[in-house]
């Protein structure tokens, strides 16, 4: 694990690395993408109490990194990146997910001319 | 490697990608219009795909399933917009069982377009999502292969 200097330089890169820089934290955003779970909910997976699931939620919150909402008596967590930044992460997998058909077709193409009527598979290109 | 230029808009949220392959047209269309080349290469090694109906007309359906390492079935459809061969191809992509139906879940609207280039064939592939919530869930569904969410969602983090 990267060790972080923290040089209070920059208040704000400063909570974010501090909150990303523990695993319990990372996995509580990973969880809380879709922000259904309240704070009860997720603590129920971690081997600590309660309040240190709070706690690690409200360091989370402070650097921007999730908002609670209230929803009845819970408390939802969700995590809070703003609208064009999640646009640009989710079309950078789709983009992924599109390179790794491109490179399969190529596969394909590059295996040897085939006849155009042969729909035999009987050789399996390599996946990776 | 193919992918000559990507280009992301995400207020549009579109994804266009150019790709330029060293044979006819005709190959790379066959890469799309025989259903067992087609199953070779749109799902992942750990999901591949298994063509069912392959109707490339107008109003047709192609349908499909992903079968995943524990034996998970993610079943999706291509409902055909226009087609014409050997050069163009429009679809509504979505996931579940029913063509047609994607049961309140994101489709994805794909334009395909392979012309000659150079001594090979050039493709253009578009892909509009309906929204952010859109590609978000597409992402979720199977569609982020190769790297960990989790990580990747660090990384933008960090880069924001």
């Amino acid at each position: 694990m990267v060790v972080f200097d923290v040089t209070g330089e920059n208040e704000h890169v400063d909570r974010l690395f501090h909150a990303l820089s523990d695993a319990t934290r990372r996995d509580i955003l990973h969880r809380s993408v879709e922000g259904r779970l309240s704070v009860s909910r997720l603590a129920e997976d971690y081997p600590m109490s309660f309040a240190a699931v709070q706690k690690h939620v409200a360091v989370l919150e402070r650097a921007g990194l999730v908002v609670k909402e209230r929803r009845g008596r819970e408390q939802l967590v969700r995590t809070e990146p703003d609208a064009l930044h999640r646009a640009r992460a989710a079309l950078d997998r789709i983009e992924g997910l599109w390179r790794g058909r491109v490179d399969r077709m190529t596969l394909l193409i590059t295996e040897g001319p085939r006849d155009p009527g042969e729909v035999e598979d009987e050789t399996e290109a390599s996946g990776t | 490697m193919s992918v000559t230029s990507v280009d992301k808009d995400f207020e549009n949220r579109t994804l266009t990608l150019v790709c330029d392959f060293p044979v006819g047209v005709e190959r790379v269309w066959e890469l799309w219009a025989d259903p067992r080349r087609l199953e070779r290469w749109w799902g992942p090694p750990t999901y591949p795909a298994t063509v069912e109906k392959h109707e490339f007309t107008p109003g047709g359906d192609v349908t499909y399933h992903m079968t995943g390492p524990e034996g998970d079935r993610h079943p999706g459809w291509w409902r055909v917009r226009s087609v014409e061969p050997p050069t163009t191809l429009e679809f509504l992509d979505g996931f579940g069982e029913v063509p047609g139906d994607a049961g309140g879940m994101p489709t994805v609207t794909m334009r395909l377009e392979i012309g000659e280039h150079g001594d090979g064939a050039r493709m253009v592939l578009r892909s509009t999502f309906e929204s952010v919530e859109a590609m978000e869930r597409m992402v979720e569904m199977g569609m982020d292969e190769g790297m960990s969410a989790a990580i990747g969602q660090i990384d933008d983090l960090l880069a924001a």
